[in-house]
């Protein structure tokens, strides 16, 4: 046998061998029930759930989890793509995972009586399982009553270097100005931007914990966050200087007497190709149920959406708020404009 | 007529022999170069359909910013690197001191170290609420940060240092790779006509290592344009940040596509200048009579230089952050190794080690068509095929999706109108798929690596070969791969230990209920539990100690076995 022989039989054979593994991999739990999801949330912060779902139904659940490219992979894998749903946090990836008609509309009544109606689809093409409102966290002393009553507040004179943030381009900070576009229009948003952006203390970095870190730290007074990060923070064992931070500052809800306080959602979707469309359903009914909901509010500190779960105490410390009653979608909307808002002031230069 | 003239022309004349049955290799090349370049064109197709012209908008509101700080983030990392990697390859090349035999092999060490896990264990450390500056407020009394000034760490100049100090090893194992080499007769030359050593640095060995070194430099440019984890936790606005705000923020994928192209375009234009720049200066070795350099025996104040030159880059790039990491890990082994942390572990090895063969394997190939026949068409398109290095892993990966999801759409529905059956996706999500990616991202560094050491054989040997009967792929088989084989090695580790590290791609096109290390990493660390990010970033770290040091015990024996085959040219 020549060398070149040799060659090519050792490369098919490595080459037949990788696509054995492969599809003896893709193949797995062909006769189980199942149902396969694209996850745009942390595979720790959602497995307590999926393992109680499968205890439950004895439906196994694969997940892929990537923040980047979800859209691009399911476009890309059309009519033969392996997921049944999404997992999403924040509307606008929802709203972009629908225009792209990669969901299909869900008749359920299940999900129709727990989920309420500002939080969902109009035609059922996703559904927001929590919500989380875009609150102002400010420094407990250094902060006097009714310095920030609304978000405007924040874009004026007297919050001059007072202000910390993560990245105006992060898609927390986007939506709420997209939520302004929609309120007031592009130019005041844009002007509200520029006036935040001049008040801040440093260049936006980090994420939302780090900047009432910061708030302790003296570097700043007030700052915006979700409000389930201030949870984490207070209860957090593992890392209890987080705690610390946490005690230094208030959690105030911005636009009561205007607009609402921002609120978005984390949500889930069936797509246009499920093959196991029926799982999906059951799987989303599940999360849209008592115990999930309960389970949202526990150990995320998120809102539940279904009417009458309780909010977890430490949340429902903070007091009952009214949020921006905007529908999500027409704020996903303007969020591509908000990305430019951020541009043109140069937010995180 | 000289003696060179008649290299060349013997050289020439060899080359058209081989030419005909040389035509097989060149198809194979050619088919090989296009598969690994249907990802990067795809790229470019993307970049044809923007969802929106969004170059107005950018032109008049962020891209000068964009384009200033991604300049001066390769200016300043080219620079670091350089300095670094150069300066400590020429020590451990010719001084004599004590260590020199460690440093050797453990100043390639930070190659291990994924920038992202460094820039934030030093963030960690350096910030505000860290231990030194702790440390400094306690001794002085300050309270608050509007008492003192402090390097900020998250800033450009902070991701230049971050970026050098991880990525300087590739400069500095090609320019040893490449001193090594150099007859210590030249040098001798150069001061028997004169010089001093600093000259003789510059103006003689400085010079032969060049094109070596602008490998080296080469591939931390693209490392550098391509990174992601490492600007995003800085938030230092870079061309990246860009792509990716455009694809994310604007829901375009089309216009963050036309950015990365544009990022390709000024990688080609830097490789082209370099090349153009010494287009006239060919490398050989002119004498068969090799001569180590004899090292040079340093004490006193020349000997503490020495020590902290290669000190201080393998302290700050190796050894102290893997002391962070474990201080981080501890109190976190016991539920890190439980759980998943042995299927990610054997996930990364196997996608690493696939990734390495494979890139080789093509390397070999690629980088020997062109060296049968080279032709600017196969040139050019195995430089092409090589790009995937410089182009943000997540925007690759779906450059990688498209063709294959859509091959095997086309197949199922080929099988659904013959057969009446649906095949499903074949290859898309498998990990296959994602070895094919990892080889796109690397294959840069297996043809770099390869072609290089090939092109230091004479041709000669060539036709002294073909005249006694050999087919090409007999003269590959059984010449040149055992001279080459330590450079063979130095291609696959290269490979292994960036795909140890790789991130986007896995994440994207990876199987369901598939993690890797660097993927538990991520997971953990973008949710700020460094705890328990740290097992598995030590994982990834030691995983890479032991490639590491066989690819400088490779870098060595390369040099012992082109001595012994003598590397007669003329």
């Amino acid at each position: 046998m020549t060398n070149r022989k040799k060659l090519i039989i050792a490369g098919a054979v490595v080459f037949g061998a990788i696509v054995a593994i492969s599809l003896s991999d893709s193949s797995t739990a062909k006769d189980k029930e199942v149902v396969n999801l694209y996850s745009y949330r942390q595979p720790f912060l959602i497995k307590p759930f999926l393992d109680v779902f499968t205890q439950k139904t004895g439906i196994a659940v694969n997940v892929v989890f990537a923040k980047k490219g979800m859209l691009q992979r399911l476009k890309a894998e059309g009519q033969n793509t392996p997921a049944d749903a999404v997992l999403t946090v924040d509307i606008s990836r929802l709203s972009a995972l629908s225009n792209a008609e990669l969901l299909q509309p869900i008749k359920s009544s299940v999900l129709e009586k727990n989920i309420p109606a500002q939080y969902r689809h109009p035609d059922g093409l996703w559904f927001g399982l929590t919500t989380r409102a875009r609150v102002v966290y400010a420094h407990k002393t250094r902060v006097k009553p009714g310095e920030v009553a609304s978000y405007m507040d924040l874009a004026k004179p007297h919050m001059k270097g007072r202000i910390c943030t993560r990245s105006g381009k992060h898609a927390y900070n986007l939506s709420l100005v997209a939520s302004i576009v929609a309120a007031k229009g592009e130019k005041a948003a844009t002007e509200w931007a520029r006036g935040v952006k001049a008040n801040l203390a440093r260049r936006p970095q980090g994420n939302d914990r780090a900047q009432v870190k910061a708030i302790k730290e003296g570097i700043c007074d007030v700052s915006l966050g979700n409000t389930y990060y201030m949870g984490a923070m207070a209860t957090n064992e593992k890392k209890p200087e987080q705690k610390t931070w946490a005690a230094a500052v208030n959690v105030l809800f911005p636009g009561q007497m205007s607009q609402g306080t921002h609120v978005n959602i984390s949500g889930a979707a069936i797509t246009e190709h499920a093959k196991n469309k029926a799982n999906a359903i059951k799987l989303l009914e599940f999360l849209s149920e008592n115990f999930a909901q309960k389970m949202y509010a526990e150990q995320n500190f998120e809102y539940p959406v279904k009417a009458g779960v309780p909010w977890h105490p430490l949340v429902a410390s903070w007091g009952k708020f009214k949020a921006d009653s905007t529908n999500l979608n027409e704020i996903a909307k303007h969020r591509s404009t908000a990305a430019k808002i951020m541009d043109r002031v140069d937010f995180d230069g | 007529m000289n003696v060179t003239q008649a290299t060349a022309q013997i050289g020439s004349s060899t080359r058209s022999g081989l030419r005909s049955l040389s035509d097989g290799w060149t198809i194979t090349s050619i088919i090989i170069a296009a598969l690994v370049a249907i990802p990067i064109i795809t790229v470019i197709g993307l970049a044809l359909s923007p969802e929106e012209n969004i170059w107005q908008h950018l032109v008049s509101t962020v891209l000068p910013r964009y384009v200033r700080t991604t300049l001066a983030l390769m200016i300043g990392v080219g620079i670091g690197t350089l300095i670094i990697g150069v300066g400590t390859a020429w020590i451990v090349t010719t001084c004599k001191f004590p260590g020199r035999k460690i440093f050797e092999w453990a100043l390639l060490l930070p190659l291990a170290i994924p920038a992202y896990v460094i820039a934030f264990l030093y963030t960690d450390v350096l910030e505000f609420a860290g231990p030194i500056q702790g440390m400094l407020r306690d001794m002085f009394g300050w309270s608050s940060p509007r008492d003192y000034w402090f390097p900020e760490i998250r800033s450009l100049g902070g991701a230049i240092i971050m970026m050098t100090l991880v990525l300087y090893p590739y400069v500095y194992m090609l320019a040893r790779a490449a001193f090594l080499e150099q007859s210590f007769g030249v040098l001798e030359v150069s001061r028997t006509l004169g010089r001093g050593p600093w000259q003789s640095f510059f103006s003689v060995a400085l010079p032969l290592a060049r094109p070596a070194i602008v490998i080296g430099l080469s591939l931390v440019m693209m490392e550098t344009l391509n990174d992601f984890g490492t600007v995003d936790f800085f938030a230092v606005g870079t061309l990246t940040l860009g792509i990716f705000d455009v694809w994310m923020n604007m829901n375009n994928v089309g216009g963050a596509a036309q950015i990365a192209v544009l990022m390709l375009f000024f990688v080609l234009l830097l490789i082209w200048a370099e090349r153009f720049a010494r287009r006239k200066q060919r490398f050989h070795h002119t004498t068969s009579r090799h001569k180590s350099m004899p090292r040079k025996a340093v004490s006193g104040w020349r000997l503490v230089g020495v020590l902290l030159a290669c000190g201080l880059p393998l302290t700050f790039g190796f050894l102290l952050p893997v002391a962070l990491l474990i201080n981080g890990a501890l109190g976190h082994f016991e539920e890190a190794l439980g759980g998943d942390f042995l299927a990610s572990a054997s996930n990364s090895l196997m996608l690493s080690g696939l990734a390495a063969l494979f890139a080789l394997a093509v390397g070999v190939i690629l980088a020997y068509g062109l060296r049968l026949r080279g032709g600017s068409f196969l040139t050019s398109i195995t430089r092409f095929a090589s790009l995937g290095y410089a182009i943000p892993g997540a925007v690759l990966a779906i450059g990688v999706i498209i063709p294959m999801a859509w091959l095997d759409n086309s197949i199922d529905a080929l099988a659904r109108q013959e057969f009446g059956v649906s095949t499903g996706l074949i290859m898309s999500g498998t990990i296959f798929a994602l070895v094919f990616g990892y080889v796109v991202r690397f294959l840069a560094l297996s043809v770099g690596a390869i072609e290089q050491s090939l092109g230091r054989i004479t041709q000669n040997i060539d036709g002294v070969a073909r005249t006694l009967g050999a087919s090409p792929s007999n003269i590959l088989l059984k010449v040149h791969l055992p001279i080459i084989r330590g450079s063979m090695l130095t291609a696959a580790l290269l490979v292994f230990v960036d795909g140890m590290k790789e991130l986007p791609m896995t994440v994207i096109m990876r199987p369901f209920n598939f993690e890797t290390l660097a993927t538990q990493v991520h997971q953990f660390a973008a949710a700020e539990q460094f705890g328990q990010a740290a097992p598995p970033a030590l994982a990834i770290v030691v995983t890479g100690i032991l490639p590491v040091i066989l690819l400088s015990l490779a870098i060595t024996h390369s040099r012992i076995l082109s001595a012994d085959i003598g590397e007669g040219e003329n």
